[in-house]
């Protein structure tokens, strides 16, 4: 080759077709980005304020500035496998709930494009059953003057996913750590510290009948024990819940009887 | 170079001859002395050579800015100093909203609302990158360019070995691309081109920790390394044209004076974009002093390797003063 050099027309060509090949390639692997969207295989809990899935996806700009202010660490960014939502923030509630021990929905003021608002734009999609009815109130703020959570819309819902593990439903109490040894997420407990979450492990408790989800529920009047006809109880979800995903953090069952769907709105 | 010129080089247009009606008379006169006097230039040449001691001085100025830059964003995180807080695609220094222009694109594009927040940082960012040259960005800041450059060594190195050779691409390929990738947030309503954006998943990883998406970067390094050497940089990133788009009017550029220059092309073999340097190839330069055009991103390797001061970087109105 190196004694019969390409001519200069031909490497011309050589360069075109390259870019040709190359350049349909890239474009095709931006395509692939939106193979995980279609076949819909992850519906994750975006952050509070999210506008709806396809609008947040158009308007995140993949910054993480939410997961820098979140205090309990709730907020992940999505990878190569989440396609057009690589660097898009979502909360793995088993892992880490978002339990507003920040107060004031923190990762809402920290982004710069909207796709976490606390008002959303009139045009823009909304779903009725996504609107809460009132402003939530915040236990940890219930005795200040403004005890509620800057939220109109839930970000999904809680569900009692397999009844037949609920503790509670088997009139069965809880002694000890709420979840396995060697889990590290965070909540926030008013009675030991207001203002600092703690290692959800390092709050053991001791309840006749398991109410782990109750009591740990950050907001007033979402769920609460019912009694069942054959005399134990079971937990209600109400329509305060914005499906933060405390309850199927604290859940001691595994996997967890209590979870959140994500983006599922209230049906009463 | 003409405004137009350098426009015309960045969207890709190849590089020409001028015409005999380009040269100012003051180049024409260099030009036909440096002919009549060969000999003596070679000799004057080869000396240069011999004092020149080839130093790294700008291109380790500018990977210390570009490590301090992407290491205040990572401090500002795992030590919550708060400074810059966000990553490359969009941040705040100090408070104050910092955009990425492309990315700000992409964004007003699929989303078609643009907040107040967006506007304040994009136009922030845009007036600092005009100040500052555009395509600077590149080379001072963006991360994916430093990882790049040490996998440009190692494809160098095995060219040199002739183990791997250099396939170059029609450079018009990111000018399709940038009209595509835009076209596709549009129409798509997602923002297609953060998704494969290097520059966005270095940044993050170096952030938030390290993800499959490192994967992609990887791929790209291979390229660069066995395929064609910064491909990236050169062929592909539309942030480039972005910011290359942006630099046009820019009074920081790096600076050409004919009358220095022995014509031996070692600026060419380290340049990222050899075709802004066309202008030092042996009767080439137009005037007695020219710019480097907007391509460049004024990374300084050519100002390093210049044995005799022919290449420099000047600021605009301010030269004059410093």
């Amino acid at each position: 080759m190196a004694s019969n050099l390409p001519h200069k027309a031909e490497q011309a060509r050589r360069r075109f077709l390259r870019a040709l090949i190359g350049g349909g390639a890239l474009l095709a692997a931006g395509g692939a980005g939106w193979l995980p969207l279609a076949y819909g295989g992850k519906t994750h809990l975006r952050p509070p304020g999210a506008l709806e899935e396809d609008d947040f996806l158009a308007s995140c700009i993949k910054c993480g500035q939410c997961v820098q202010v979140c205090p309990v660490s709730a907020l992940k960014l999505g990878d190569l496998g989440d396609g057009y939502g690589v660097g898009a923030p979502y909360i793995d509630a088993r892992a880490q709930a978002c339990d507003f021990s920040c107060d004031a929905v923190q990762c809402i003021l920290a982004c710069p494009t909207g796709a976490l608002t606390y008002t959303k734009p009139e045009h823009m999609d909304t779903r009725g059953a996504m609107r809460l009815a009132a402003a939530p109130i915040l236990l940890a703020k219930e005795k200040d003057p403004e005890p509620t959570l800057n939220l109109k819309e839930r970000i999904g819902v809680a569900r009692l996913a397999r009844p037949d593990l609920c503790l509670a439903r088997q009139g069965k109490g809880w002694k000890g750590a709420a979840r396995a040894a060697g889990y590290d997420g965070y909540l926030r407990f008013m009675d030991v510290d207001r203002w600092r979450p703690i290692p959800l492990n390092d709050h053991p408790f001791d309840v006749p009948v398991c109410d782990l989800c109750v009591r740990t529920c950050p907001i007033k009047g979402a769920i609460s024990l019912e009694p069942l006809a054959n005399g134990f109880k079971t937990p209600v979800v109400h329509e305060p819940c914005v499906g933060c995903g405390v309850c199927e953090m604290a859940c001691p069952t595994e996997p967890a009887a209590i979870v959140i769907d994500p983006r599922r709105g209230w049906e009463a | 170079m003409s405004l137009r010129e350098s426009a015309r080089l960045l969207l890709g247009g190849e590089v020409r001859k001028p015409a005999a009606e380009d040269y100012t008379p003051g180049a024409r006169q260099v030009h036909e002395l440096k002919r009549m006097d060969g000999v003596n230039r070679k000799a004057l040449a080869e000396e240069m050579h011999k004092q020149h001691r080839h130093t790294h001085t700008w291109r380790n100025r500018r990977w210390a800015v570009l490590i301090a830059v992407n290491l205040l964003f990572v401090l500002s995180f795992w030590l919550d100093i708060q400074i810059l807080e966000g990553a490359l695609t969009a941040s705040r220094f100090l408070g104050f909203h910092l955009i990425d222009l492309n990315s700000a694109l992409q964004v007003m594009l699929a989303h078609k609302h643009i907040l107040v927040n967006l506007v304040i940082g994009t136009a922030t960012v845009f007036v600092l990158w005009v100040l500052l040259g555009g395509r600077t960005y590149c080379s001072w800041v963006c991360p994916y360019h430093l990882l790049a450059e040490w996998a440009e060594s190692l494809h160098l190195y095995l060219v040199d070995k002739k183990k791997v050779s250099d396939r170059a691409f029609h450079r018009g390929l990111r000018v399709v691309l940038w009209l595509l990738f835009a076209a596709l947030a549009f129409a798509t309503g997602y923002t297609v081109f953060e998704t494969l954006s290097l520059t966005g998943i270095v940044s993050r990883a170096l952030i938030y920790g390290p993800g499959l998406a490192l994967l992609w970067v990887l791929f790209w390094l291979l390229i660069e390394v066995f395929y064609s050497r910064r491909a990236w940089c050169r062929y592909f990133c539309p942030i480039g044209l972005t910011y290359g788009v942006v630099g046009l009017p820019s009074p920081v550029q790096v600076g050409y004076r004919l009358e220095h220059c022995f014509h031996e092309g070692d600026c060419r073999k380290v340049c990222l974009v050899p075709h802004v340097l066309e202008c030092v190839i042996k009767g080439r330069a137009t005037a007695e002093t020219m710019d480097i055009g907007a391509d460049c991103t004024r990374c300084g390797l050519c100002v390093d390797v210049c044995p005799s001061g022919a290449l420099h970087f000047e600021v605009k109105g301010l030269s004059k003063w410093l």
